[in-house]
C-alpha cells in the first residue's frame, strides 16, 4: 500500500521507455534532486562533507564507470586505482599547464584522456575473457602506477613527488585549494554525478548498452547476431574509463587536494571501487550509488562504534574492518549476486502490498 | 670475459632463485583451479596468514591479544613458551587443514555452479577476510620468522665459481636460503605429481579436474576432494610462506608475491603444473634481467612492479592458452 | 514436381504450388578441419530464396559445423561459400549478420540477465544506427529509434505470443518459451537468410506442433527462406521443400524429402547397414 504501481497505465513506448516508468518512483526521484541541489548545500559542515558526502559523491561516479564495464559488459577489470591515476595527473597536468582554462574543462579532458588510455589496455580484451583479463588489467594498474612515480615529468618535477592541486574557481567561487567551501566542493561533485548518472543510464538503455549486455551474457551468440565485439568491448572501455577519469580528477582536485600515486591509486583503490560494484549490484544505476554510499558509510560507522564506544585502538578497528568487508563480499555474492540493488527491488515487492500479506 | 658478464650471470642466477618462489606460490593456484576450477585470489594471503601462524605458535603468541585487551582492559601478549620450529609447523598445517574445511563448509558449498568471475570475486573477498583476521589474531607488526634455515651468500658455490673470472671477480653470490627453496621446490612438485598419478586420492583429483559431473557420478565426493585440495594448497601456502618470511620477515608484502604468481599463470597456463614452474623461472629471470639490462639504465628502475604482467600481457595476445595450456576450440 | 540443373538461378514450383524463387545461397566444395579431424568435407549445396531447406544427418555429420561456416564463425579451409550472386570473402560473424543472415541455436544462446523485449530488440541491432553521444544524450535521433524498432519488435512478439513475458528475464522462462524467444530475436532482424539449429530439440508433440507452425508461418507471411537442422525425420519431411543429409562429414543426399527417403544411402546412414 505504501508502494503503488497498479493503475499506472502507458499509452506510448515512449513513456514505457522511460527511466521511471511507475509514478511513485519518479516523484520520489524529483523529490532526492531537490533535497540533493536545493536543501543540503544550506546545511553541509565540513564534516560531513570530507567524511561522507564528497567521497560518497566521488566514488559513485567511479562506480558507475566501473559498473558499466563489469556489470554491463561483463569485463572484470582491476585496473581502476590506475585509471584514476591517469584522471588525476591528466588534470593536474592540465591545470599547471593552461591555468587560464576553467577545471570544468579540465576535468572533462582529463576523463577523455583516460578514456583514451582505458581503450589502449581494453585492447586485449578481444583476444582474452574472464579472470585473464583481470590479470591484464592488473598491468595497467601496476604500470600506469609506475610511470606516475617513476617519470617526473607527470608530476612537474616536485621534490616529493607529490602533486598538488593549485587555487582554481568555477563563478569566482574557489572549489580547489586550501581555501574552499564544503559546499562548493560538493555542489561540483554533484553536478558532476548527476551528469554522470543521467548520461550512463542513456548509454545503457538504448542500443549501446544492449550490445554491451549482450557481449556479457554471451558473448559468442552476440557476435553472430550482429554485435561487433570490438566496438562494444572497446566502447565500454572507454566510457567506463571516461567516468573512472573524472572520478580520479575530482578526488585529486576537490577533495584530497595534494595526492602521492601509490597511497592515493593503488591496487587498494580498485579493490574499493569493486567491492562498490559488487556489493551495489552488477549492472545497476542505482546500485552503483547504493554500494558506493555503503562502502564510504561502513569504515566511518565501525570507526564510531569500535573507537569512539568500545574504545578499540585504531589498527584492530581498521583489521576488524577488513574482516567485515571481506565476510560481507562473500556473503553478497553467496546470497545476493545483484547486491542491494536487488534487496531494493524485493523490498519494493513488500511494501507493494504492506501491511496485508497477499 | 667482464665482470659486467659475470655480474649479469648473477642476476640471472638470483631470478631462476626468486623464480622459484615464484613458482611456489604459483602451484598452490594451479592445484585449486585443477580441482575446482576456482581461481584463489587468496593463495598469498593464504601463505601470509600461515607464515603468521607459525610464527604465532612459535613465539608462544596469544591469538587476538589486542582483541582481547581493547576489550577486557588487560594487558597479555605471550603465554610465555616457546614451540620448537617442527611442532608449530605440524600445529600449522592443522590450521590450514582446518582452515580448508571452512572455507569448502561456508564458501565453497554455497558457490557451486557459479560463473568463474562469481568465484573469483568471492576469492578476493576470502582474501579480504583472511588479511583481517590474521592481523587480528596475531597483529600486524612486521615479524621475524626463523625455522633455522641458514641464510646469506652461500661461501661454498662463491668459492667454487671464482675461478671463473679474473682477479677481481670473487665468485657467484647466491643466498643458501635460496638454493634451499629452490630444493624444496623441487622437492614439493615431485611429489604432489607423484601423489597425483599414482595414488587413488591423486585419480580422483584428476577426475574431479576434468568433469565435475561425471566425477560426481562414480562416487567421488566432491566436497571432501575440495577440502583435500584446499588443506594441500594451505601447505603449498605455508611452505611458501617459510621461505619468503625467512627471508624478508612476515609482513602484509608477503601477500602481494600471490599477485606476482598470476603472470607467472598465464604464461604457464592454469591447469598445468610444470607450466607453473617454468613460468615462475621465466619470469623470475625474465624481471631481474629487464631490470638490469633495460629498466635501471633508462626506465629509472623498479620496473619489477609490472614488468611480469606487461609480459604476461603481451603472450596473452598471442598465446591465449598459455605456454603448456591447450588450444581452444569455440563451440556454440 | 520440379527439375532443376545444378546452380540453377532460376526458381522453382513445389508440391504444393508455391513458388520459389532462385539461389541465394550457395556452398561451393566446403572442407573444414579442426587440426587433423575432417568435419566437412567437400560439401556443395545450394539453397532457394523463400523455400525451406532442411540439413539433417546423424549425431557428429558435421550438421552444426556447416551452419557455422555459414554464420562465418568457422572458416573453411577450402570451398566458397556465394550469398546474393557475390562471393562471399572471409567474413566476421558480425558482419555475416550485417548481410542479412539471422540464426537460432542448438543449445539456446539468449541473453540470460535481459528481459524477453531486450534480447528481441538486440536483434535489430544491425539496424539501428545512431551514434554514441545521440545516445548518451536521449534527445531526438536516439529516442526516436528507439521507439520505431520498439513498434517492429512488438510485432513480432505478438506473431510469436509471448506479449505476457515482454518484460520477464529470459533466464526464468521455461525451455519452449525460450526457443521461441530465441527465434524472436532472430526474426527481429528481419533476415534475408534465417538458420535454424534444431529448432524442435527437447520439446514435446504439442511444442513441436507450435514451433513447426510459427516456422511455416515465418516461411509464408515474411517470404523468409529458411534453412533448418532437425533431428525428427517426422517433421523435416513434413515442413521443408527440400534436404540435405550428411553423414560423417560427407554429403550422401539431397533433393527433395521424397527422393531422399527413397536414396539408399540415406536408409543405410540412418539404419545401418549390414557389413556381409
Amino acid at each position: 500500500m505504501l508502494y503503488r504501481e497498479a493503475g499506472d497505465f502507458k499509452t506510448s513506448y515512449a513513456e514505457d521507455n522511460q527511466t521511471f516508468p511507475i509514478k511513485f518512483d519518479r516523484y520520489a526521484y524529483y523529490l532526492l534532486l531537490v533535497a540533493a541541489f536545493g536543501v543540503v548545500p544550506f546545511f553541509i559542515n565540513d564534516y560531513w562533507a570530507n567524511a561522507v558526502l564528497v567521497p560518497f559523491l566521488i566514488y559513485a561516479i567511479a562506480t558507475i564507470g566501473l559498473n558499466i564495464l563489469i556489470g554491463y559488459c561483463g569485463q572484470l577489470s582491476l585496473g581502476t586505482g590506475g585509471f584514476m591515476a591517469v584522471g588525476a595527473f591528466a588534470s593536474y597536468k592540465l591545470m599547471t599547464a593552461f591555468p587560464e582554462v576553467s577545471i570544468i574543462v579540465h576535468i572533462l579532458l582529463a576523463g577523455g584522456i583516460t578514456a583514451l588510455v582505458g581503450m589502449a589496455f581494453g585492447l586485449p580484451s578481444l583476444r582474452i575473457k574472464g579472470f585473464y583479463l583481470a590479470v591484464a588489467t592488473l598491468a595497467a594498474q601496476f604500470f600506469l602506477v609506475w610511470l606516475f612515480n617513476r617519470v617526473p615529468w607527470f608530476y612537474n618535477y616536485s621534490a616529493s613527488g607529490q602533486i598538488s592541486a593549485p587555487e582554481r574557481s568555477v563563478f569566482g567561487i574557489n572549489v580547489t585549494g586550501p581555501n574552499v567551501d564544503a559546499w562548493a566542493q560538493y555542489m561540483v561533485c554533484l553536478v558532476f554525478v548527476f551528469a554522470s548518472a543521467w548520461l550512463a543510464r542513456n548509454l545503457t538503455r538504448g542500443t549501446m548498452g544492449r550490445s554491451w549486455m549482450a557481449i556479457r551474457d554471451m558473448d559468442i551468440a552476440a557476435e553472430i547476431i550482429g554485435v561487433n565485439p570490438l566496438k562494444a568491448k572497446l566502447t565500454a572501455f572507454a566510457v567506463s574509463s571516461f567516468f573512472i577519469g573524472i572520478a580520479g580528477a575530482l578526488l585529486f582536485t576537490v577533495y584530497l587536494g595534494a595526492a602521492e600515486v601509490g597511497e592515493a591509486f593503488g591496487i587498494q583503490k580498485s579493490f574499493l571501487v569493486l567491492f562498490m560494484v559488487i556489493i551495489g549490484g552488477l549492472g545497476s544505476i542505482f546500485g552503483s550509488f547504493a554500494g558506493a554510499a555503503f562502502m564510504v558509510l561502513l569504515p566511518v560507522l565501525l570507526k564510531n562504534v569500535l573507537v569512539g564506544g568500545m574504545n578499540w585502538p585504531t589498527d584492530v578497528a581498521a583489521h576488524f574492518q577488513f574482516v567485515i568487508v571481506g565476510a560481507l563480499i562473500i556473503a553478497f555474492l553467496i546470497l545476493e549476486p545483484h547486491g542491494l540493488a536487488q534487496l531494493w527491488r524485493v523490498a519494493k515487492e513488500k511494501l507493494r502490498l504492506w501491511p496485508f500479506p497477499h | 670475459m667482464s665482470a659486467e658478464f659475470y655480474y649479469g650471470v648473477e642476476v640471472f642466477l638470483n631470478g631462476l632463485m626468486a623464480g622459484v618462489m615464484y613458482s611456489l606460490v604459483a602451484l598452490g593456484f594451479v592445484l585449486i583451479f585443477k580441482a575446482s576450477g576456482i581461481f584463489n585470489y587468496a593463495q598469498g594471503v593464504m601463505a601470509l596468514f600461515a607464515a603468521m601462524t607459525l610464527v604465532g605458535l612459535q613465539t608462544g603468541q596469544v591469538p587476538f591479544s589486542h582483541l582481547i585487551n581493547a576489550t577486557f582492559g588487560v594487558h597479555i601478549t605471550h603465554f610465555g613458551w616457546e614451540l620448537p620450529a617442527l611442532v608449530a609447523i605440524f600445529l600449522t598445517v592443522l590450521v590450514m587443514i582446518l582452515f580448508a574445511f571452512l572455507v569448502e563448509r561456508l564458501v565453497l558449498k554455497h558457490l557451486v555452479n557459479q560463473e568463474p568471475i562469481i568465484l573469483f570475486m568471492a576469492t578476493i573477498g576470502l582474501a579480504y577476510f583472511m588479511e583481517g583476521f590474521g592481523d587480528l589474531m596475531w597483529g600486524s607488526d612486521i615479524k621475524k620468522l626463523d625455522v633455522g634455515i641458514p641464510q646469506g651468500g652461500n661461501v661454498w658455490v662463491e668459492n667454487h665459481t671464482a675461478f671463473l673470472g679474473g682477479d677481481d671477480f670473487y665468485g657467484f653470490y647466491l643466498d643458501t636460503l635460496d638454493i634451499i627453496a629452490a630444493l624444496v621446490a623441487i622437492v614439493l612438485v615431485t611429489v604432489l605429481v607423484l601423489f597425483s598419478q599414482y595414488t587413488k586420492t591423486g585419480r580422483a583429483l584428476r577426475a574431479v579436474a576434468d568433469d565435475h559431473q561425471a566425477a560426481l557420478s562414480v562416487g567421488i565426493s566432491l566436497r571432501t576432494i575440495w577440502v583435500i585440495v584446499w588443506s594441500i594448497a594451505g601447505f603449498v601456502a605455508l611452505v611458501a610462506g617459510i621461505m619468503w618470511g625467512s627471508k624478508s620477515g612476515v609482513q602484509f608484502s608477503l601477500s602481494l608475491i600471490a599477485l606476482k604468481a598470476l603472470p607467472v599463470l598465464m604464461l604457464g597456463g592454469f591447469t598445468s603444473i610444470p607450466g607453473a614452474i617454468v613460468g615462475g623461472l621465466i619470469i623470475g629471470v625474465g624481471e631481474k634481467m629487464f631490470d638490469f639490462l633495460i629498466g635501471s639504465p633508462y626506465l629509472g628502475g623498479a620496473t619489477e612492479n609490472w614488468f611480469a604482467y606487461v609480459l604476461a600481457l603481451l603472450f596473452l595476445v598471442f598465446r591465449p592458452q598459455g605456454l603448456f595450456g591447450e588450444k581452444i576450440i569455440e563451440r556454440v | 514436381m520440379n527439375t532443376m540443373t545444378e546452380n540453377s538461378t532460376v526458381g522453382y514450383v513445389t508440391d504444393d504450388g508455391r513458388q520459389i524463387g532462385g539461389t541465394i545461397m550457395e556452398m561451393k566444395n566446403i572442407t573444414l578441419r579442426f587440426g587433423g579431424v575432417v568435419a566437412i568435407e567437400n560439401i556443395s549445396f545450394d539453397i532457394h530464396e523463400g523455400e525451406i531447406r532442411a540439413i539433417i544427418g546423424p549425431n557428429g555429420a558435421g550438421k552444426s559445423s556447416m551452419l557455422n561456416v555459414i554464420s562465418g564463425f568457422y572458416h573453411p579451409q577450402e570451398g566458397e561459400v556465394w550469398f546474393n550472386g557475390k562471393k562471399r570473402p572471409s567474413m566476421k560473424p558480425f558482419e555475416v549478420a550485417e548481410q542479412g543472415i539471422a540464426r537460432t541455436f542448438q543449445n539456446i544462446a539468449l541473453f540470460k540477465g535481459m528481459t524477453t523485449l531486450d534480447n528481441i530488440m538486440t536483434g535489430r541491432l544491425t539496424k539501428m544506427k545512431t551514434g554514441m553521444l545521440s545516445q548518451a544524450i536521449w534527445w531526438g535521433k536516439a529516442a526516436k529509434e528507439e521507439e520505431e524498432h520498439r513498434q517492429k519488435v512488438e510485432e513480432i512478439i505478438d506473431f510469436l505470443e509471448i506479449q505476457a513475458i515482454r518484460k520477464t528475464p529470459v533466464g526464468r522462462l521455461p525451455y519452449g518459451l525460450q526457443k521461441r524467444v530465441e527465434l524472436g530475436r532472430a526474426l527481429a532482424a528481419e533476415p534475408k537468410l534465417l538458420l535454424l539449429d534444431e529448432p524442435m530439440a527437447g520439446m514435446n508433440v504439442e511444442e513441436k506442433e507450435d514451433m513447426s507452425r510459427f516456422i511455416l508461418d515465418v516461411n509464408d507471411e515474411f517470404g523468409t527462406t529458411i534453412a533448418l537442422i532437425e533431428h525428427d525425420m517426422g517433421v523435416v519431411m513434413d515442413i521443408s521443400d527440400r534436404v540435405v543429409v550428411m553423414d560423417y562429414g560427407k554429403k550422401i543426399g539431397d533433393g527433395t524429402p521424397s527422393e531422399v527417403l527413397a536414396n539408399q544411402e540415406v536408409i543405410d546412414a540412418y539404419l545401418g547397414v549390414s557389413h556381409d
